[in-house]
């Protein structure tokens, strides 16, 4: 049965698509690389669209011209701000597509399935209409629509499997029948199947989001491949697995950085710790009564420890992104630069609420990408570093991940902003991260906290140093 | 069951090809790669032009209408977007991206 003509050609275009994610090493490379990957899905399309004659073409090009030019449209106008919770968007639209091509398939008249095709279809129905609920909360709580903190419901654990179950019995009656009581019990199984992606999306809080993105980037894959089984359509699969393992990639790496597994994140993990516990932090812990120093003092501090600091390294967090201070940043940075300072970035893999959010944000701000350095290769010269500027980030820096035991971010490697011999913390309060832990580097006397909105602190700092640097600086 | 064996053959040799692949890929360009492998993931278009391939009751045209948008808008926009996200990251020291960054002294 296997034409090799078209197996050929489908091999082509496998290859093209692998030839353009092998391009992703440099950013000039992913560029070309999804152009690349682009131009081979559009040879597919224009293959599939050869080989079969379209019924009904006024619908047809409706639909797509629709789905273009929203998307389109979309994209040209959406904010690296908004880049998580677009992604997120995007990983649904996938989702329900990959459902909605299962249901039609499935309950087509005359052509049954075999027994592959059909236990394939109802994993891309399930997959697909999971996906997309997860996609959408996600989604939601990523434009800040929804609240951060995890919803725990009673019974969860129970809730889930009473899900699965019930998609696995409809699947099963859905089986064995057809006509209308197949439709219905495959429109019963897409809806348990909302029902537990939203379940499962519900409990994870907004700082986990970087887990939970790229597992759905992955399921968004797996239900197109499951699609790609039920027509039979190896592109569908190839191009499924590719994104499926790039998605479990991401996922894994996002756990390795939390130092917590897969299960406990997804399980809303951190529910020992307190979930509600920012919210009555700063009460217990007054930054006046430790070491570090506050409010105009510190900001006078803060800007001579600027002028005379050689080497400064600026690590953004999620705060930064929230404050929009990202361009005020990059001033910063370039300020500094002009003063002949060293300046870099620290980045913390799940600083933000996607994989390399910070590194969007920052390329948007026009800064350099050869500043952006990663966890591993900047550790090592904060020691050596005259002052680490902290926007908006918490946990990536709390120490007492590394010398305490027993809180719930113990093990997480962190960037050591500990080290430096001066630290500066641009946040908007006190209140200790997303994990609760409050942060023994604000106690610390080479601390001085900065805090407020962070885009008017670095806007401050960035006048500092723009009036009467030169004299000083000769000096210095 | 050729077929079957076929589908599983191209499925795990996909897996494995991404996996070697895109575990190289440097934590700078997450974000990029995951907005593009959304897009490719949009591959369920050709299941949604395959669906208009056969003639469909009224209501499955509806769902397949769906589908396709659905898949249109995440394929077009996945490209698009990665487009604009790649684009941003410059250096000065590469050359040829010196008429990007040259407000910047």
């Amino acid at each position: 049965m296997p034409n090799w003509g078209t197996l050929l050609v489908d091999l082509s275009i496998i290859a093209l698509l692998i030839a353009g994610i092998a391009q992703f090493r440099t950013p000039r490379g992913a560029r070309t690389g999804n152009a690349t990957a682009a131009a081979a899905l559009l040879l597919a399309i224009a293959l599939v669209l050869y080989r079969n004659a379209v019924l009904d073409p006024a619908l047809f090009v409706a639909a797509l011209a629709v789905g273009g030019a929203v998307g389109t449209l979309v994209a040209v106008r959406v904010t690296m701000i908004q880049i998580p919770a677009m992604v997120a968007f995007q990983h649904g639209m996938g989702g329900i597509a990959a459902s909605a091509i299962a249901f039609v398939e499935l309950t087509r008249p005359g052509v049954p399935l075999n027994a592959v095709g059909e236990v394939s279809g109802f994993l891309g129905l399930a997959i697909g209409a999971a996906t997309f609920s997860g996609s959408m909360l996600a989604s939601a709580k990523l434009a800040a629509k929804l609240k951060q903190t995890p919803t725990v419901l009673r019974g969860h654990n129970l809730l889930l499997l009473a899900l699965v179950g019930a998609i696995v019995a409809l699947c099963a009656v859905a089986a064995g029948v057809a006509g209308l009581p197949l439709t219905l019990a495959l429109a019963g199984a897409i809806a348990a199947s909302v029902g537990l992606g939203y379940a499962f999306a519900v409990r994870i809080g907004g700082a986990d989001m970087p887990v939970l993105i790229s597992f759905l980037n992955a399921t968004a894959g797996l239900a197109a491949a499951f699609c790609g089984i039920v027509i039979q359509n190896r592109l569908l699969i190839a191009c499924g697995a590719t994104v499926a393992a790039s998605g479990s990639i991401l996922t894994a790496v996002m756990c390795r950085a939390m130092n917590r597994s897969f299960v406990k994140v997804l399980s809303g993990g951190r529910q020992a710790a307190p979930v509600q516990a920012p919210v009555q932090a700063p009460a217990e812990a007054p930054p006046q009564a430790s070491g570090a120093k506050t409010g105009d003092e510190a900001m006078r501090e803060a800007k001579a420890v600027l002028r005379e600091s050689e080497s400064v390294i600026i690590i953004p967090g999620y705060g930064m992104a929230l404050a929009g201070a990202q361009f005020e940043v990059a001033s910063l940075a370039s300020r500094l630069e002009q003063l002949g300072k060293r300046v870099s970035f620290a980045i913390h893999p799940v600083a933000g609420r996607m994989p390399g959010h910070m590194n969007v944000l920052l390329a948007e701000a026009d800064v350099d990408y050869d500043k952006l350095r990663e966890m591993d290769e900047v550790n090592p010269s904060f020691a050596s570093t005259d002052a680490a500027v902290i926007v908006g980030a918490s946990d990536v820096v709390n120490p007492a991940a590394i010398q305490t035991a027993d809180t719930p971010i113990s093990g997480m490697p962190i960037l050591n902003a500990h080290e430096a011999k001066r630290v500066l913390v641009c946040n908007l309060d006190a209140r200790p991260g997303y994990s609760g832990v409050p942060n023994p580097l604000y106690d610390q006397a080479a601390t001085l906290l900065l805090f407020g909105d962070a885009k008017a602190t670095v806007t401050e700092l960035v006048e500092s140093l723009a009036a009467g640097t030169a004299s000083r600086e000769a000096t210095a | 069951m050729a077929d079957l064996a076929l589908m599983l053959f191209v499925f795990a040799l996909s897996f494995g090809a991404g996996y070697l692949l895109i575990s190289r890929v440097p934590p700078l360009l997450h974000t990029p790669l995951m907005s593009m492998t959304n897009a490719i993931s949009a591959v369920t278009i050709l299941g949604a032009i395959l669906l208009f391939a056969v003639p469909m009751s009224r209501g499955d045209k509806v769902i397949g209408a769906i589908a396709l948008a659905a898949a249109a808008f995440n394929l077009v926009g996945g490209f698009v977007i990665t487009d604009r996200m790649t684009s941003l990251f410059k250096t000065h020291q590469e050359p040829g991206s010196a008429d990007r960054g040259r407000d910047r002294s």
